[in-house]
């Protein structure tokens, strides 16, 4: 974000870069939870959730289910906003701007352009920069991460592989992102334009990018985080903050999971509070092994 | 970083043992339950009320001026605060994300014109005691930052706009007190 101060002016406006981005810098460090109802809600704000994500399946039982999963019932989200005090997210399909637009009339804090959903257009995501509420948006590498920025997206997070329960897809994408970042920042101002082609993002989100060492938003992970020791690892790769989906309401007593993973979300360099955080939690999510997972079921692959 | 740019070093508290190493202590925004919520949990309450007693200064911005308030409004009914400001916070106050902006405020005591606010589900002061020092307010009746002592607040955010001055207001604040 650019660190200038515009002339001041007397009027208010919303809806800015800086007010959208600014949103998301007030959740890092910290979990947002997926929920489908409102007592869920209340479990995540009670353990200490900085945000939840109202949908209506988790992603474990979109799996399951199949068929074409969808914007959640506005009802859903209505009761989920009453019952809780914390910001609330929620997910419309890529390409969907009519979801998204409802989304905002709903008066959600942060839409999740995810590819948890079916997507709606399979070539161009929403234009983000049309709302007044943010965009979060998922990506797998540098380049996926810069063009969602371009369209609009305030906060980014790694697709991961979410309803798996299993860390590997999440580890894989934000390596790569911090990766690339890391070599970016190695690049001369003559070879910035040339990875700019090869990322197939734009020359000045890329020229940031390399001056910042980081991405111009906030960066979280999601896709697979099950335990408070996934959540820890993930911040120690370097990951602003974490998602948690299915690992959560999926799981045994899903109350103690989540404040356990909280816990490990905030102390993730102190092992002895991870290591009393992941004691008698009872089961975690059962977890699909994702490289016997077909590509058709690949949430990943899904946008561009 | 703000910190940095007012010269002054920054490190983040997050144990009893990290608190009782700084001088001052700045309480940034973010989700004021959570906050809450882990400060209790990890025995950090009581020694931030204990170190707000002795006088340590202490800035919180938007979250973190929910945590100083004395009494706090649209809170959860079990969060607590560490209190020192004798005013009454409304949480959320300005609306939700859809709401939140970006706005000129003139903060008193400020060389330099105008601060360019930044609110995000912010919270207001709805009232303040008779030893609170209002700096700023909009609309005339909506206070959005105060001071009483060594203890400083804004609803705002101005380590998200690159203008430091309320950070260096603090920082000389931190420097004047006497030892």
């Amino acid at each position: 974000m650019s660190t200038n101060t515009p002339a001041p002016t007397d009027q208010p406006s919303v809806g800015t870069a800086r007010v959208k981005r600014g949103m998301a810098e007030q959740l890092k460090g910290g979990v947002i939870m997926d929920v489908v109802n409102a007592e869920q809600a209340k479990i995540a704000e009670d353990a200490g959730a900085v945000a939840v994500m109202a949908l209506e399946r988790v992603p474990a039982d979109i799996r399951k289910d199949g068929g074409v999963a969808r914007m959640s019932d506005p009802n859903m989200i209505e009761e989920i906003i009453g019952a809780v005090s914390i910001p609330v997210m929620a997910k419309s399909r890529i390409g969907h701007f009519v979801e998204a637009q409802v989304l905002q009339a709903l008066g959600v804090d942060y839409i999740d352009e995810s590819e948890v959903l079916t997507p709606a257009d399979e070539v161009n995501h929403s234009d983000k920069f049309a709302f007044t509420t943010p965009f979060v948006c998922g990506a797998t590498n540098l380049g996926e991460a810069l063009r969602r920025i371009a369209e609009g997206a305030a906060m980014i997070r790694s697709k991961g592989e979410a309803g798996t329960g299993n860390v590997v897809e999440a580890v894989r994408h934000l390596r790569q992102i911090k990766n690339e970042i890391a070599r970016l920042r190695g690049y001369d101002n003559n070879e910035l334009y040339a990875a700019a082609k090869e990322l197939r993002a734009p020359y000045e989100l890329v020229k940031e990018v390399a001056e910042l060492g980081k991405l111009p938003v906030v960066l979280f992970s999601a896709g697979g985080v099950a335990t408070p020791a996934d959540a820890a690892l993930m911040r120690q790769l370097g990951a602003e903050g974490v998602f948690v989906g299915s690992g959560i309401f999926k799981s045994g007593d899903p109350a103690k999971r989540a404040a356990a993973i909280v816990k490990a979300t905030t102390f993730f360099d102190d092992p002895k509070i991870i290591a009393d955080a992941s004691r008698n939690l009872g089961e975690a999510m059962v977890g699909i092994n994702c490289d016997t997972l077909p590509e058709t079921e690949r949430y990943a692959n899904r946008g561009w | 970083m703000a910190l940095a740019e007012a010269d002054a070093v920054a490190r983040p508290i997050r144990r009893p043992e990290e608190l009782a190493e700084v001088d001052a202590l700045v309480i940034p925004g973010g989700e004021s339950t959570t906050m809450s919520k882990l400060a209790l949990l990890f025995g950090l309450m009581e020694p931030l009320r204990a170190r707000v007693a002795d006088g340590m200064p202490v800035y919180g911005s938007c979250a973190g001026m929910i945590m100083l308030a004395d009494k706090i409004l649209e809170g959860r009914d079990d969060q607590e605060t560490v209190g020192g400001i004798d005013m009454v916070v409304r949480r959320n106050a300005f609306g939700r994300q859809n709401e939140s902006f970006e706005q000129a405020i003139d903060v008193r005591g400020l060389d330099g014109g105008p601060v360019h606010g930044v609110f995000i589900r912010a919270p207001w002061v709805e009232s303040v005691g008779e030893g609170v020092e209002v700096l700023a307010a909009l609309d005339g009746d909506r206070i959005v930052a105060v001071r009483q002592g060594s203890l400083l607040a804004t609803s705002f955010h101005p380590e998200l706009t690159g203008d430091h001055r309320i950070h260096r207001f603090f920082v000389d604040m931190v420097r004047a007190r006497p030892r």
